[in-house]
């Protein structure tokens, strides 16, 4: 099972922070600090495979990795799973991986890091079309860009998360208002109306 | 109030921080902001700002207090903020706080919403935290959804069962109807979910998987679909045709057909199939390739397909991978028992991973030699062993000191080879090879009698160089107090013998003694040596005052005997030759290496004295008088304890068989009291005791015997062929049979002495073995 996804760049900071299982605040950001410690030490040239030491609670994991430019893609699978088990892990997940970042990149037109900052909600959409539960869902890449796209869609026809701007020009857009006289003729005063541009 | 700003502002203004506390500054403005516009029922801009608040829980802030808000989202009507309200969700709440509870009733409207994204949404969140409550109240929606056509759904429901299964274990049950056609779906997705979904169910319930063990021609089929359909670009990665779907089935099959003859036999093709045909040049074919392996040794696979399995894992040994290579090792390793000439053709590669970098890498591969050492190979195994000892760090040297001893005693080809090996090791890794080794090597080098002054001589040149090491020094100093006689004798055959005089061999005892590096051990096993010199060597005064010196050691174990040494000299002396003689030869008890617990005798003190070994040579016990009888023994049984050192390994008593009277006519009686010999279990070595209760002494005695074909004898030398008259000695005869085919034992004897004169000839049939001698 996998028990966590994590993106970080090469500092460290987070770009995406995703648990399966249960962990306080404090515990993630841990988990965070400890893995890219261990994952930064590594020469580019070892395998991507890393037996993690253990947390505090006892907690340990299994690490599977790939650096790709400045970002650290992390899968921390449990060490429940036998270690003969890790190595079909491994390559599904680094396949699974490459699934997700070609995805990103499909979805991103070449992905790089700061899409993924600023897109922190839309990757977090992708991964859900990927792993469920810790488990892989969806490896079909076409698959999963179609529905995610499709969501995105109805998002956005919905106006998105800065929904109130656009949908209040929308509705005033739809609005149907009625027609306001030019000329307010009532007798002797004569008062111009100043024309109002539609907006 | 001001709109609150949008989170792509938000992530903006929080990189231009330049330190923690700025950013923390600006974080803890905006979820004051976001807090203020929480407490007004903002319903438009709620979305925006939990989105910020996620955000912000990433970098690590406190973000509990959108708890509530999402749960306020999720029971919006719009799809954005139900997509951000369930991501909330999912990364803010779990089963331990007490509002997620609250979900509950939106995730079962959302399960049956119009749009099948919404249900996608719900059936997502609680696959991923739902508690075990939410996932008994809405098993039964997920199990409808389980049966849709809609393929999004299909899929997504079975993780989520997948789930709640392992939430609520006996809910099982309930998803058994839909499982019933998940396998004739044609989106790989939905096969993927099933084929995890039934690999769960099967193991959790023995039931469960002997239901679904009729589903294997269809895996099977379908796997071969995989393999022998084109390329399709959808689920093509690296040239090879959805090879996550492969995994999983070939997973499922190997539960499903492990310990099982059908199952397993209709896989048999497809594996082979599988096992040749995958493309290994990428890691995606290695993967493949490894579960096939595995199946391939967990289900009853006909011969040629485990053969197939472990060239497979031979090659994977080849690869530049190092988790490969691990991984391979270890499952060699698991099959090295059953499969064990198909392992030994990989010999030379394993070898080759004695000398990988990776510490992991190379005790897998010493373990799996030390599996892989026989009778043809052990020379050239012995060599790389070595040789990896040496350069091994010292976390494997322990280990591996066992291990060669323990391979050496198998096979070894010589006697002289077997010695070699054992004073590499001691010379290479002497102060790590384990406490048990030190009784088991004397032990040896007694029994190689041929060998003693080649032995002892490369001992004595060992302790020359360097007497850091303690086994070394141990069986190093306990052979020059047996041996030393010829070792300044200069007679030795298999190498130049070397000058040495008395003194030089004493200087280097005491050296021992004095050193800061002995230990308190090998200061006794030291002393011990220097006063069985004292029969051997001429320079009795020497030794006389060293032992006197050590009277008063601090050491109370070196003051004792170093006491009972000079009272041996003063009142004893004449007992003293008899005493110091040379060790006989003897018998181990079944030891199988360091990691078994060593027999113990029981007794400390094993009791010589009962002679059921006498000394081959020199004079027997018997001529001790019965008066100093009491004196003697004692005496005897310190110094065996002393001489020995051995006491936990040697087994002098019969082990657990029962002694037997084959013969007792005309006042002669022989006995036979049993042991098992060692390594081999199907020798039994019988040594017979012949009495004699007459007045007149028996001489010329000889015994003789006979087995039937099916065994095979072999009679070593008689103690002497004198049976004395009154039961006053014993005559002894060892014999050893071996009873290859564990039949009853049965024998027939021959005496034949002179008594009072006359000759005397008689033949016996011994029938009453008992039955643990023979089986």
């Amino acid at each position: 099972m996998i028990k966590a996804i994590l993106i970080f760049n090469n500092h460290g900071k987070p770009r995406l922070i995703r648990f399966y299982q249960y962990f306080t605040e404090d515990m993630q950001q841990q988990i965070i600090r400890e893995t890219f410690h261990l994952v930064s030490k590594r020469d580019d040239n070892v395998c991507n495979f890393l037996e993690g030491g253990s947390l505090i609670g006892g907690s340990d994991y299994k690490l599977i990795y790939r650096h790709y430019a400045t970002l650290y893609f992390v899968f921390c699978v449990d060490s429940s799973e036998s270690e003969l088990g890790i190595l079909d892990l491994i390559q599904v997940s680094c396949c699974s991986f490459e699934v997700f970042v070609e995805t990103l990149d499909k979805c991103f037109e070449n992905v790089c890091e700061l899409d993924l900052i600023f897109h922190m909600d839309k990757v977090h959409y992708i991964l859900q079309e990927v792993v469920m539960g810790g488990m892989v869902l969806e490896t079909n890449m076409n698959e999963i860009v179609a529905q995610v796209e499709v969501q995105n869609r109805m998002e956005k026809s919905e106006g998105g998360l800065s929904a109130a701007p656009a949908r209040a020009v929308s509705a005033v857009k739809n609005m149907n208002l009625p027609e306001i006289p030019r000329n307010i003729n009532i007798g002797d005063i004569n008062i111009k109306v100043p024309s109002l541009s539609p907006f | 109030m001001p709109a609150p700003i949008r989170l792509r502002e938000l992530i903006r203004t929080i990189r231009t921080a330049r330190t923690q506390a700025e950013e923390r500054e600006m974080i803890q403005k905006e979820c004051a902001a976001i807090r203020s516009s929480f407490r007004e029922e903002d319903n438009t801009y709620r979305c925006r700002n939990v989105a910020k608040l996620l955000y912000m829980h990433m970098l690590g802030y406190p973000a509990h207090f959108g708890q509530l808000e999402c749960l306020k989202l999720i029971a919006s009507q719009k799809f954005t903020d139900k997509r951000i309200g369930y991501l909330g969700a999912m990364l803010l709440l779990d089963e331990r706080q007490d509002v997620h509870l609250l979900m509950t009733n939106c995730i079962k409207n959302d399960l049956n919403h119009s749009t099948q994204y919404v249900q996608g949404l719900a059936l997502c969140t609680l696959g991923c935290m739902g508690s075990s409550e939410m996932c008994r109240d809405l098993a039964g929606e997920v199990e409808k959804l389980l049966k849709t056509s809609n393929s999004y759904l299909r899929k997504k429901a079975a993780l989520c069962a997948v789930h709640v299964i392992r939430k609520v274990p006996e809910l099982m049950e309930m998803f058994l109807p839909a499982t019933k056609n998940l396998l004739s779906e044609k989106n790989h997705g939905v096969l993927h979910t099933s084929v995890v979904l039934l690999t769960e169910m099967c193991e959790r319930s023995p039931d469960m998987l002997a239901h679904f063990r009729k589903l294997v021609p269809q895996l099977v089929r379908i796997l071969k679909n995989l393999i022998m359909s084109g390329y399709s670009p959808e689920h093509d990665v690296s040239g090879i045709s959805d090879p996550f779907l492969q995994v999983r089935i070939l997973r499922l099959l190997r539960i499903l057909g492990k310990g099982d003859d059908d199952s397993s036999e209709a896989m048999n093709d497809i594996l082979a199939q599988v096992a040749t045909n995958t493309e290994t040049s990428k890691n995606v074919g290695n993967a493949i390739l490894y579960e096939t392996v595995l199946t391939i040794m967990d289900i009853k696979s006909e011969s040629g397909l485990r053969v197939l399995a472990i060239n497979i894992l031979g090659r994977f040994l080849l690869n530049n991978d190092k988790n490969i290579r691990y991984v391979a090792l270890t499952s060699l390793l698991k099959t090295v028992q059953t499969d064990h000439n198909a392992v030994q053709r990989h010999r030379s590669t394993i070898v080759d991973c004695l000398k990988d970098l990776d510490v992991s890498i190379k005790r897998r591969a010493m373990e799996l030699s030390f599996a892989l050492v026989n009778g043809n190979n052990i020379r050239g195994m012995m060599k790389e062993l070595l040789y990896f000892l040496d350069s091994c760090d010292p976390e494997f040297k322990a280990d591996c000191a066992s291990g060669v001893f323990l391979a050496a005693e198998k096979y070894a080809p010589s006697k002289r080879w077997h010695i070699d090996t054992i004073m590499r090791v001691l010379t290479t890794a002497g102060s790590y090879v384990r406490d048990d080794s030190v009784p088991n090597l004397i032990q040896l080098i007694t029994n190689s009698v041929e060998m003693h002054a080649y032995t002892v001589q490369r001992l004595y040149k060992a302790l020359l160089d360097d007497i850091s090491q303690q086994p070394l020094v141990q069986v190093a100093s306990w052979c020059i107090g047996e041996y030393g006689d010829l070792l300044i004798s200069g007679q030795c055959e298999e190498e130049e013998p070397i000058q040495v005089t008395e003194d030089e061999v004493l200087d280097v005892l005491e050296g021992l003694l004095v050193s800061n590096l002995s230990s308190p051990v090998t200061r006794g096993y030291s002393l011990t040596a220097i006063m069985k010199l004292s029969t051997r060597f001429s320079s009795v005064n020497r030794i006389k005052k060293v032992v006197s010196i050590y009277g008063s050691s601090i050491d109370v174990e070196l003051q004792q005997r170093a006491v009972e040494y000079n009272a041996l000299f003063k009142k004893y002396d004449h007992m003293r030759p008899a005493l110091l003689e040379r060790m006989p030869i003897m018998e181990k008890t079944a030891s199988n290496g360091p990691t078994e617990i060593v027999q113990t005798n029981g007794e400390a003190e094993p009791s010589v004295v009962e002679p059921k070994h006498p000394p081959p040579v020199g004079q027997p016990a018997s001529q001790v008088k019965n008066t100093v009888f009491g004196l003697v023994s004692r005496c005897l049984s310190l110094m065996a304890f002393y001489l020995f050192d051995l006491s936990k390994t040697v087994n002098f008593l019969s082990i657990g068989i029962p002694p037997m009277t084959a013969y007792n006519k005309n006042g002669l009686k022989i006995d036979f009291t049993f042991e098992r010999a060692n390594p081999n279990p199907n020798v039994a070595v019988i040594t017979i005791h012949a009495s004699n209760s007459t007045e007149a002494d028996m001489t010329d005695f000889v015994f003789q015997a006979a087995v039937p074909k099916t065994f095979q004898l072999q009679l070593l030398s008689p103690s002497s062929n004198v049976v004395p008259a009154l039961n006053q000695g014993t005559v002894t005869q060892v014999i050893r049979v071996l009873n290859q085919q564990k039949q009853q034992l049965r024998m027939r004897i021959k005496l034949t002495y002179i008594h009072k004169g006359s000759a005397v000839q008689d033949l016996a049939e011994v029938n009453n073995f008992p039955p643990q001698s023979w089986q």
